[in-house]
């Protein structure tokens, strides 16, 4: 053999060799457009450095869209995506029927027992954890310090309702175009029944009792909503039944509130570049009625693995870098403590330099204080604070929600959207065989 | 006297029709200029009209987060593709129903226009395992063929509107000069009924292009056109109306652009009939 022949034949083993090290594992990542989903994005360098045999492709998608999408996908195992970012929502339904792998093999380093429990608990189904939070949110009373003050009052860091009915009047400046307090007033299972739904909680209602009956009917849910129509026909903005998250953000960057009860994640726009009330925001925990629960809810953007997914191992390297103590801060050292995705590890809450973040406190606490294993004052046969964690919740949600937009816009009264929403629950329950 | 009254009613006439127009237009120019502005001015209360900052960060962001040349790319692909493709279906189909009618064309032609009366999400589920189990997820060829399917009612009604203004003389002089079918549809009829053609092709071209639905569910990151590139910029939290107007004229911009330019050929094919 030529010494010519030998060193091609050597060359084509080296070749083989590169190619078989360095063979790509695609994995696709379907996502939100948020803040924190879009700066992972142009960290990724980090990821691709550690993990250079796997190729990230990300679809991002509007979060109605994506819903529909991804539900598609996963209950037919399509297979077009190997990490999903779903919802508190999705994950104890999903992790029930089968369709998101386990992620309690996840290794040591990762240390899970760091992820906050209450968030934790959102995303386990018996024992097995079926996503990792990227970030978790509660809600909480943002208010204009500099109005509270105007007004002779001060905001406790645990307001009641009352509190919230009391300071709403005091700064509400109509012919200044000064509202009180906005809220959602948008129809949807996750616009204004998310509201609703968790502060029906802090005045002791719930959905459904042991027998899945629905409980519209009840002198709590009369009280809750009544409450809240006085409060927004009195102190609201205009219009605020076509009011979600991001219109009461522009109305509260603009100066246009005096109170704003919302996710915590909020926090960091309204305190923003584009906030021309940056430096006059306080924070509370949302309120209560002195029945033990307060009004706030609990959610966490999380990945989770499909199982029709052919590529587990690499998707969940995937999950693991982006959901680690180690990403967290990666986004520090890049973006500034303010801009790490909140909400998900103790380690991060205990960091002296995060305590300084002038949110990070109250979200914490508000985190802490929702329970979506026990949300009500009364025992509840599901789970989810600001929602109930069975398939039919966002058609049921939604109808609900359109009755009481409406009873807000003032086309339907308080009595009959309660009448309406008790009725088309009951139809929808019986019809779905919870009621039997 | 009469000429006065005549020039007073055309400028009345012009005045009304230039106020539909601009008000037709006015959300694509607000779309315009929206993404013009910082997030803070696209929310402003009142609106800013045309004293802001202008400022082409948003441009500048969705270049630099989107590849919206490849989602361009499939656009072009699925629109072009789709309607070539349902061309080629629909003129002989549009010649058989105008030309040698049976018993049951006007019901046949019922029965296509009524498959779009069935909303699509109704059969996203067995669409989407055929497309699973045939492989297209996420494929450029899978789009085409929904489009096609999709669209292919309207095209054949089209062209069967077209044709039925054809003399079906000139067709039978063609055959008793020795013309075969092929030839019949390829050098007679298509010839004739250019205008009606090239406004059919033109308007399933806008239709596929903005198709929303079927190009939003059917693919991921691979096939995703324009419209995905869209929706990537909706924010369930956050402000995001500027740099999503910027994504939206920019995925408008093409067809907006074909449009202006094709606008006498679909402005005639659309208002008169084959021979007129």
């Amino acid at each position: 053999m030529t010494k010519t022949v030998r060193a091609l034949m050597g060359a084509c083993a080296i070749g083989a060799f590169s190619t078989a090290a360095f063979a790509e594992t695609t994995i696709t990542v379907a996502t939100v457009n948020n803040g924190d989903m879009i700066r992972m994005q142009g960290l990724m360098d980090d990821f691709n450095t550690k993990n250079p045999d796997i190729k990230v492709e990300w679809v991002t998608l509007e979060e109605n869209t994506l819903r529909q999408k991804v539900t598609t996908d996963i209950a037919t195992k399509g297979g077009q995506f190997d990490v999903l970012t779903i919802g508190t929502y999705e994950v104890p339904i999903w992790g029930k029927q089968g369709w998101l792998v386990s992620l309690n093999d996840l290794p040591a380093s990762y240390d899970v027992d760091d992820l906050l429990p209450a968030i934790r608990g959102g995303l386990t189904v018996d024992g097995e954890l079926y996503a990792s939070p990227f970030y978790g949110e509660s809600s909480m009373v943002m208010y204009r310090k500099d109005l509270m003050e105007k007004a002779g009052l001060t905001m406790p860091d645990a307001p009641t309702w009352d509190d919230i009915k009391a300071a709403a009047a005091a700064m509400t400046d109509k012919a200044g175009e000064i509202y009180g307090i906005c809220l959602r007033g948008k129809a949807g299972w996750g616009e204004n029944m998310a509201f609703l739904t968790a502060m029906s909680n802090s005045y002791g209602a719930k959905w459904f009792d042991m027998d899945w009956k629905p409980q519209f009917d009840s002198e709590a849910w009369k009280a809750t909503l009544t409450d809240y129509l006085d409060l927004m026909n009195n102190y609201g903005p205009p219009g605020a039944s076509n009011n979600g998250f991001n219109e009461n953000l522009a109305l509260f960057q603009t100066g246009k509130c005096g109170m704003w009860i919302d996710a915590t994640v909020a926090a960091s726009f309204v305190t923003g570049k584009d906030s021309t009330v940056a430096d006059k925001v306080g924070f509370a925990l949302a309120p209560d009625k002195g029945l033990g629960k307060r009004g706030n809810w609990l959610w966490a953007w999380s990945l989770g693995i499909p199982a029709g997914s052919q590529k587990v191992d690499a998707a969940k390297k995937f999950v693991e870098w982006a959901t680690s103590k180690e990403y967290l801060a990666l986004v520090a050292s890049k973006e500034g403590w303010a801009n790490v995705p909140p909400g998900t590890r103790a380690s991060l809450y205990a960091n002296p330099e995060y305590q300084k973040v002038p949110f990070a406190k109250m979200t914490l606490d508000s985190i802490n204080s929702a329970d979506p294993q026990h949300p009500t004052v009364d025992p509840v046969p599901y789970v989810g604070v600001q929602f109930v964690a069975i398939p039919e919740f966002q058609g049921i949600g939604t109808a609900v929600g359109q009755q009481f937009s409406a009873a807000l816009a003032g086309t339907t009264s308080l009595e009959d959207a309660l009448k309406n929403a008790q009725d088309l629950t009951t139809r929808e329950m019986t019809k779905a065989g919870y009621i039997k | 006297m009469a000429r006065a009254v005549s020039t007073r009613r055309k400028a009345i006439v012009t005045v009304i029709a230039w106020g539909i127009g601009l008000a037709i237009f006015f959300p694509i120019l607000w779309t315009i200029l929206t993404s013009f502005k910082t997030e803070a001015d696209a929310i402003a209360s009142p609106p800013k009209f045309l004293f802001f900052d202008w400022t082409f960060e948003n441009y500048v962001t969705v270049q630099e987060r989107s590849d919206y040349f490849r989602h361009f790319w499939n656009s072009v692909v699925m629109s072009v593709g789709s309607t070539v493709l349902a061309l080629i279906i629909a003129i002989p189909a549009a010649w058989s129903m105008a030309f040698i009618p049976g018993r049951w064309t006007k019901d046949v032609l019922m029965w296509m226009l009524s498959t779009k009366m069935m909303p699509a999400v109704g059969v996203l589920v067995p669409m989407y395992l055929m497309f699973r189990d045939l492989g297209l997820l996420d494929t450029v060829s899978g789009l085409v063929i929904i489009l096609t399917l999709i669209n292919l009612p309207i095209v054949v009604w089209m062209l069967y509107t077209y044709f039925k203004e054809i003399p079906g003389e000139i067709l039978e002089a063609a055959r008793m000069d020795g013309a075969n079918l092929r030839s019949e549809i390829i050098y007679v009829l298509t010839p004739m009924a250019v205008p009606g053609i090239a406004s059919t092709m033109l308007l399933n071209i806008i239709l596929a292009w903005n198709e929303a639905f079927w190009t939003l569910n059917l693919t991921a990151a691979k096939a995703a056109p324009l419209t995905a590139f869209i929706a990537s910029y909706s924010s369930p939290e956050g402000l995001f109306y500027a740099k999503l107007s910027a994504a939206s004229t920019m995925a408008i911009a093409p067809i907006l652009i074909m449009g202006w330019f094709s606008q006498k050929q679909l402005v005639r094919g659309l208002t008169f009939g084959a021979v007129k």
